[in-house]
């Protein structure tokens, strides 16, 4: 930079302005930008023309409609009756419902498998490794296909279903398991909860202060989980148990009551679990590799026992490792969750075709598909940096 | 994947096409690439599949080729685009094809909002039930299905009157969809439904398709209109009158016994209105008027046969559907089948 700052200086005053580096680039910027404008202006004119040509109507108005198709699974209500709007936003939901269980099952399975595959025991070393390669080399539509149909479909039918512990069944139209009906006193139990959280993060901050200033270690983990699960616990026993169960019962089709989980959202969430899993089980691994063997060393050095080592040396270090690709994971599982289209579940592109079909609006669904894509990865990215930055290297 | 794909190929074609190429009459981009671009089913018995051979075979096949033979003169000048439920319109919309025949229900907003013309009707159908008789044994009317998971196609009528006909009749049920026929039949046979939906002539071309035929039954009940006929995009009157007069023509041979075997003796008819269909008569006019030859009428029978032929060989009593003609029969003969006067 200083190199070319000393030459133009020394040839600034022969040389024409349109030679000048600084001036050519405004120049081709405002060029590429005023082409740019250009560009989305003709398409967008070519659009609206193309559309009116071919008497197609435009615009998001048929949003508003009676949607008139019905949707097997929703978070919230909705009927036939409900507008276009609302089944895509029952999509939407069904969306982020299968990538947040996708996201946190892989997270799961990928840090056991990641660490298994370090492990000393050849076994498990040997399995771990063997399950990485075999899902990470089989695209995910076909991990889909393999639940579906290869597991879910062959279990049998909802006469002869799978008898399993506490009343709960499964067959090949889904898991059954008791619903639980709570009493109008429940509320209790969650505000137990938050208020356990909020406790157990005052004692937390407090603790962390004290070590800090006295060097007196609290045992942080046991109180707060007990804070956590005791008092909601506590608050349940103590209002009696105020709860009961509905349980499936037979009915002429299937069983009906309780609760449900259809094969279409186990197939895909399954599927999008195991499938991303390996893959987060090889950044795992390379997190942990990662981080400099002399650190271990050293902190052995200083006394720390091995437990410690792991969780206050290697881990945080390695999470700084791991976190970047993690999120590229997690922004690959919510899209691959569009895939539902095959299995039948009802996702944001499955309910934006049938839209699109019901009332031949295709560019203004593409275009709330991609909106919503957009937006949903980019919030992912946005909270895993915002976790990044969080874990990063905090020097004092 | 791919139907994804198409979806969004579609709208870019929307978006990219350039405002020229588009307006172009239909019939002179047929001509000048030398053959019909037809949209048909992926593959259902009896109205559009392929055969061992490649060539395909069925009712709404046999009409993209009756337009074809009315265009050139040979029914073999055609080519077809397979499309699914959903794929369909896009592939219309942005001239992929030139005409889609693919069991499509006419309907208000299709014709309007769409943008599209539809072009009579070349089967009138019904929605109907079909369950496994051998799993559900007491099952005999669709009113008994209140819990059922039905199995039905996205993107379809099917789907919308599913969900009128059981509000209607104040049952509940379990709509499991699919993207493609293939997926919903698979998910039929595998048991994840209790019923299967769509037109009975679907139905019963499915039926053909499983494991066991004879252990399904197609339940009495239909519960909706089906018109279903053949489409092309709006604004090009000339190729919607071509189309349309085709379906006319096929019908009117029937009404007239002009068949396959007999049309070019036919041509030598003393019958006035025989002689004015196949254009025939001096200074004729029959096929100017369409900007197509005189004797297109002539090559359309003796390309696919009239109406009757179609389905007879396709999805009626020659074919292993055994689909009898109902409401499809002529109206000279109880049924629906109407063509106004060709002159």
């Amino acid at each position: 930079m200083a190199s070319t700052e000393v030459l133009r200086a020394d040839t600034s005053a022969r040389v024409s302005w349109k030679n000048d580096p600084r001036i050519r680039g405004i120049i081709f910027q405002v060029l590429v930008v005023v082409i740019l404008a250009a560009a989305v202006y003709w398409i967008w004119g070519n659009t609206v023309d193309n559309l009116r040509r071919a008497n197609i109507s435009s615009g998001f108005g048929f949003l508003d409609r009676r949607s008139g198709f019905d949707v097997s699974q929703s978070l919230i209500q909705y009927t036939a009756d409900s507008s276009f709007r609302s089944a895509l936003i029952v999509g939407l939901l069904n969306t982020i419902l299968v990538a947040v269980c996708g996201i946190i099952t892989a997270t799961i399975i990928g840090f056991l498998v990641g660490v298994g595959r370090l492990s000393g025991n050849w076994l498990i070393a040997k399995i771990c490794t063997v399950y990485v390669e075999v899902f990470r080399n089989i695209p995910p539509l076909l991990v889909i296909f393999f639940w579906y149909l290869g597991v879910l479909s062959v279990l049998p039918g909802p006469r002869d279903s799978l008898e399993l512990p506490f009343s709960s069944y499964l067959n090949n139209r889904g898991f059954f398991l008791p619903k639980a009906i709570w009493e109008e006193s429940a509320w209790l139990i969650p505000a137990a909860l938050v208020v356990g959280i909020v406790v157990a993060f005052i004692l937390n901050r407090w603790a962390y202060r004290r070590q800090m200033q006295t060097g007196q270690p609290f045992p942080r983990l046991a109180t707060s989980l007990g804070l956590i699960i005791g008092l909601p616990l506590l608050v349940t026993l103590l209002l009696g148990i105020p709860v009961s169960f509905e349980f499936p019962q037979k009915g002429t089709f299937n069983l009906s009551g309780g609760f449900q989980v259809k094969p279409e959202f186990l197939s895909l969430y399954l599927a999008l679990s195991f499938y991303t899993a390996s893959f987060i089980a090889e950044i795992v691994r390379a997190g942990i590799l990662g981080v400099n063997r002399g650190q271990t060393e050293a902190s052995y050095a200083l006394g720390l026992r091995s437990g410690l080592t792991l969780r206050l040396v290697v881990i945080p270090q390695a999470m700084r490792i791991i976190i970047p690709p993690l999120t590229s994971q997690y922004l690959n599982l919510t899209k691959n969750s569009s895939l539902a289209v095959f299995v039948g579940y009802p996702d944001l592109v499955q309910i934006g075709q049938t839209t699109m079909n019901q009332t031949g609006q295709a560019i203004e669904v593409v275009a709330i598909w991609m909106v919503i894509y957009l937006g949903l990865s980019l919030s992912t990215a946005a909270f895993m940096n915002w976790f990044n930055a969080k874990m990063a290297l905090v020097e004092r | 994947m791919k139907k994804f794909v198409t979806g969004i190929l579609g709208s870019a074609a929307m978006v990219l096409m350039s405002a020229a190429a588009g307006s172009a009459a239909t019939l002179d981009d047929v001509k000048a690439k030398g053959f019909v671009q037809c949209g048909v089913h992926t593959g259902l018995a009896g109205f559009a599949a392929p055969d061992d051979q490649g060539n395909w075979k069925g009712f709404d096949s046999d009409f993209c080729k009756a337009v074809a033979a009315a265009v050139f003169g040979d029914p073999e000048k055609v080519k077809f685009t397979t499309t699914n439920a959903t794929e369909r319109f896009t592939a219309l919309q942005s001239g992929e094809i030139d005409l889609l025949a693919r069991n499509t229900t006419w309907t208000l907003s299709r014709d309007t909002s769409l943008g599209f013309n539809f072009t009579g009707v070349n089967y009138y159908d019904g929605q109907g039930f079909m369950i496994n008789a051998a799993k559900l044994p007491g099952i005999n009317s669709a009113l008994q299905l209140s819990g059922a998971a039905i199995c039905v196609q996205t993107g379809t009528t099917t789907e919308l009157n599913l969900a009128d006909y059981f509000r209607a009749n104040n049952m509940e049920y379990n709509p499991v969809v699919f993207q493609g026929f293939d997926e919903t039949n698979a998910a039929y046979e595998a048991g994840r439904c209790d019923a299967y939906t769509t037109d009975q002539s679907g139905l019963y071309a499915l039926r053909l398709t499983l494991a066991n035929p004879d252990e399904h039954v197609v339940l009495p009940e239909i519960i909706s209109k089906e018109p279903l006929g053949p489409l092309v995009r709006q604004g090009d009157d000339q190729w919607f009158d071509i189309v349309k007069w085709t379906l006319f023509a096929l019908i009117q041979a029937e009404e007239l016994g002009i068949t396959q075997a007999n049309v070019e003796e036919m041509k030598g008819s003393d019958n006035p209105e025989i002689k004015r269909i196949l254009g025939q008569e001096p200074e004729s006019k029959i096929g100017a008027m369409l900007g197509l030859e005189n004797d297109w009428v002539v090559k359309v029978v003796a390309g696919v046969g009239n109406y009757g032929e179609m389905f007879e060989r396709n999805i009626g009593q020659e074919s292993p559907l055994k689909i009898a003609r109902g409401l499809n029969q002529l109206w000279t003969k109880g049924g629906l089948q109407y063509a106004p006067p060709l002159r």
